[in-house]
């Protein structure tokens, strides 16, 4: 089932969390609607669900496979929502917890107690907690809870599912399982899912597509590649990975940052305009020597040579910090060492000037 | 759904409903029969009520419930007060019984105590027995109001002291005989001004509860006019006399004072959070 | 509980001598008049005692008490229900103005409590002629006695449900509707099995009140015998004829209620105590 979100705005008193916001989530996808705490997600989240109301608005609507959803109240929508402290009924078994929403049905929609049972053992198979049917929340460890709580909202088989960080609260390990383990169930289930979370690294694994949000807006749509590799915004980049910062003037139609001179020929860039320039650590590269390409001078400071890479530290001559990391072969061959003045050269960046769009 | 100036909007059903179904409730059970009060006085001329109000075996009362009262509160306060710090802080055979056992003046219906007590504290009773020789008559005297009163304001300060103590921070107290302090200056200096608040707030609601209390004084006070009536009872005379205006005069009177300590209270329970908070 | 820590306990001597002065203090108040009530009671032996309870007198006065209770407790505990789903689930203007009123009944006097209704229901009350004329007596009659015994336990069950509603939040109401639940099933399924022992600790003081309350029913009352008289009424009555051993025989069973109100008191505020705790230590459960 697609959402199609339509101009969105939500304000606590004078907080604004959600701005004129719109989305549209295509049928049977994955989306990760990812963002810092405070940037509105959770909150569309829950507007899409049911469990807050946008503001007035006569252009704002929610619409679920062509259907206006607005008036609907949350229980109406057939939407599984997984809440970020899993919000298991306390009073009630594993068992119980999973068959609430078959049991709440209207007399004649309520299917009988031998149907509920056999669903309830085909989702407790699913999660593989068929031996914790009879326990109470308060006996298992979060991430069975987890589970609970999500087979309890695919119990009711809705046409979208909703999860608010779901494994926030989690151990690094447990999280990790776990995401693996949600994508095989979404790649078996098909249901429609929205993923809040404010881990790129999740959202990356984990989506079809992704959704950056800053501050009650989009940023960008994209699939993880397009939003990794190529950020609409400094924002973006910022939010999806480390990233080296540098400062410099557009000049001549060329963005100059220091020694580092690139062509800078992008609409709207005014001469003496302030721009900054984003460089993954990755895409840096250091030579003991001149190449004559356009490089930083550079001190190295600390090396960091545990890790899945080698991570340098280094002073550039212009003041900054900057942070490169390369592959253990390449730092073999290079052999540097702290203290060593080095050259940095660029392999790929982006330039962003000062946004004057509204 | 939408929020509005008066609610924040939430999903969960049925706000109105039952806002609704406990505002009609508090106003018919509670506020429209005491509004009956206010109304019937206010039905009388000003002299009137002020004769009503005044007059010499009111007054009477009014000294006898106010004074036994504020009496009673104040013993409570310093033996409620010994009762919590050994229940707090000190382990003996029996402890959980005796804790339980401070609730009893809650549970214990006023007339069953006050039969009790007079029972006890009569001439030839348990108690009055042995003080008789000695001169000293607690039944049918004002002394037997105060110890009726002192029965049923015992658990409020012990219950709301007690709290507070157990909550008590021990490493303050180490800290400060660390540094030299006495016992004495620990507790004056460290523990007490952390329980204070606490124990106004007991010793206020023993007072207030004091006040009002009838069943339990109504026995052992033998009810002389001018010298052992306490005001509910001489409402009570008033009612059985249809003089209902009278009657609601001295309840406005009594009300007055009520409400007065209920906002001493509730002021006294915001200053006592605001600096549990501050810890 | 003194431990090793010296330092921050008091002398043996202070102890043992706070200790006795604290017992003697709660043994004269608290223990002696209990004492007395049994002793009274059964001073001309148990048969004496059985035959003061089943006097007919007696009877009617335990099922009048048992009456007025019984629909005291289950109005106020529907109020309470009610009062505490607005307040602790919403956010709304005057919600701690509504907290206060509901606690009022606690700040008035037990006669004005009564006397209150024998203004409005009484024969010279707002009510008295139409009442007089359809011939429906509420004051010095049983829906009198109801009355005043509501208003006097009023607060009871509201303020133990509120803070232990409001300490449970939300989240498992919005999943029920989430999955798909009305409003009733929400309340019946979820909210109040989470706060069962608050309900119940506020449920057992409601009706321990409601059982023991003198003063407000007694204005309201009439004193009729056999009629109008609840038990601590008939103990009055008894008591007043000089009929002390009879007057003790009821007033022990309205102590043993006491006794069991404490037993289950205890009880319960451990239990209350625990889900607190464990709410604290598991938001996530």
């Amino acid at each position: 089932m697609s959402i199609e979100a339509r101009h969105i705005t939500k304000t606590f008193g004078r907080f604004t969390a959600l701005r004129d916001v719109s989305l549209t989530v295509n049928d049977g996808e994955l989306l990760a609607l990812l963002g810092p705490s405070g940037s509105g997600k959770t909150t569309l989240l829950r507007i899409i669900a049911g469990l807050e109301t946008p503001d007035p608005d006569p252009a704002s609507a929610l619409v679920f496979a062509g259907r206006d959803v607005t008036r609907e109240a949350v229980g109406e929508r057939r939407v599984g929502f997984v809440f970020q402290h899993y919000a298991l009924f306390r009073n009630m078994t594993v068992f119980e917890n999973i068959a609430f929403g078959l049991r709440v049905r209207p007399r004649k929609l309520r299917p009988s107690p031998a149907a509920v049972r056999d669903k309830v053992r085909e989702l407790l198979a699913l999660i593989q907690l068929e031996s914790l049917a009879d326990r109470y929340p308060t006996q298992l460890s979060g991430g069975q809870r987890q589970r609970v709580a999500l087979a309890r909202a695919l119990a009711i088989e809705p046409k979208v599912l909703l999860l608010d960080e779901p494994f926030g609260a989690l151990d690094a390990k447990v999280r990790q399982g776990l995401r693996r383990w949600l994508r095989r169930l979404h790649d078996t289930v098909h249901v429609t899912s929205l993923l809040v979370t404010h881990d790129q690294e999740e959202a990356l694994e984990v989506a079809d597509r992704v959704v950056v949000m800053n501050q009650a807006r989009i940023e960008q749509t994209g699939t993880p590649e397009e939003v990794f590799h190529h950020p609409a915004s400094e924002f973006v980049m910022d939010f999806m990975g480390s990233v080296n910062l540098f400062h410099g003037r557009i000049e001549s139609g060329k963005a100059v940052f220091g020694p580092l001179v690139l062509d800078h020929s992008a609409s709207g860039a005014v001469e003496g305009q302030t721009a900054r320039l984003f460089v993954r650590p990755y895409d840096l590269h250091i030579d003991r020597l001149h190449t004559g390409k356009p490089s930083l001078r550079a001190r190295v400071l600390r090396i960091q040579a545990a890790g899945p890479q080698v991570r340098v530290e280094l002073q550039a001559e212009t003041g900054e910090a900057v942070v490169v990391e390369m592959p253990h072969a390449q730092f073999r061959e290079n052999g540097i060492a702290a203290g060593d003045e080095v050259f940095v050269a660029l392999r790929d960046a982006r330039v962003f000037t000062e946004d004057w769009s509204i | 759904m939408r929020g509005n100036w008066f609610q924040r909007h939430s999903i969960l059903p049925g706000f109105w409903p039952s806002l609704g179904a406990s505002m009609l409730y508090l106003s018919l059970v509670v506020l429209i029969p005491l509004s009956a009060i206010f109304l019937k006085s206010a039905s009388m001329t000003w002299p009137r009520f002020l004769d009503a109000v005044t007059a010499p075996d009111v007054v009477a009362s009014y000294k006898l419930t106010f004074g036994a009262s504020l009496g009673a509160a104040i013993v409570n306060a310093v033996f409620g007060f010994l009762v919590a710090w050994v229940l707090a802080r000190y382990t003996f055979p029996g402890k959980k019984l005796v804790d339980a056992l401070v609730d009893l003046p809650f549970a214990l219906p006023t007339a069953v105590a006050g039969i009790a007590l007079t029972s006890l504290y009569s001439e030839n009773g348990w108690v009055g027995r042995r003080l008789a020789p000695w001169g000293i008559r607690v039944a049918f005297t004002p002394l037997g109001v105060l110890v009726a009163l002192i029965f049923i304001g015992l658990p409020f300060v012990v219950r709301s002291v007690q709290p507070v103590l157990e909550d008590a921070d021990r490493e303050l107290e180490e800290a400060a005989a660390s540094l030299g302090a006495s016992r004495w200056q620990v507790f004056t200096r460290v523990i007490f001004p952390v329980v204070r608040p606490a124990l106004l707030t007991g010793f206020a609601m023993a007072f207030a509860r004091a006040l009002g209390e009838y069943g339990s004084v109504v026995f052992i006070s033998g009810n002389m006019p001018m010298k052992t009536q306490i005001t509910p009872l001489l409402i009570v005379a008033k009612l059985e006399q249809y003089d209902y205006a009278g009657a609601a005069a001295l309840a406005v009177v009594m009300l007055l004072a009520s409400f007065a300590l209920l906002l001493a209270i509730n002021i006294l329970g915001a200053r006592s959070r605001r600096y549990m908070e501050a810890r | 509980m003194n431990g090793g820590r010296s330092c921050a306990t008091d002398p043996a001597p202070l102890r043992w001598g706070l200790t006795l002065v604290a017992l003697g203090f709660l043994g004269l108040f608290v223990a002696l008049p209990l004492a007395e009530v049994f002793g009274q009671a059964l001073e001309k032996g148990w048969q004496a005692y059985w035959a003061a309870i089943r006097e007919p007198d007696a009877l009617s006065a335990i099922r009048l008490t048992l009456l007025a209770t019984a629909i005291a407790v289950a109005c106020n505990l529907t109020f309470g229900i009610a009062a505490a789903w607005a307040i602790a689930k919403f956010q709304f203007r005057g919600k701690n103005a509504l907290v206060t009123l509901i606690d009022l009944p606690f700040a008035v006097s037990p006669v004005i409590a009564g006397l209150i209704y024998v203004l409005v229901f009484g024969s010279q009350g707002w009510f008295g002629r139409w009442l007089d004329a359809h011939d429906i007596r509420i004051i010095f009659a049983v829906p009198g006695i109801v009355l005043a015994t509501i208003f006097v336990t009023f607060p009871f069950v509201a303020r133990e449900l509120i803070p232990m509603m409001q300490s449970q939040g939300n989240d498992e109401e919005e999943a029920g509707l989430s999955l798909g639940a009305g409003g009733w099933q929400v309340l019946f399924r979820i909210t109040l099995p989470n706060i069962k022992w608050s309900l119940l600790y506020g449920v057992i003081l409601c009706t321990a009140r409601a059982m023991g309350e003198f003063g407000a029913v007694s204005v309201v009352s009439g004193h009729i015998r056999g009629l109008t008289n609840t038990m601590p009424l008939h103990v009055e009555v008894l008591y007043n004829e000089y009929n002390f051993t009879a007057a003790f025989a009821v007033a022990s069973l309205l102590a043993l209620l006491a006794l069991v109100t404490l037993a289950a008191k205890s009880f319960l505020e451990w239990k209350v105590r625990r889900v607190h705790s464990e709410l604290q230590a598991d938001p996530e459960a």
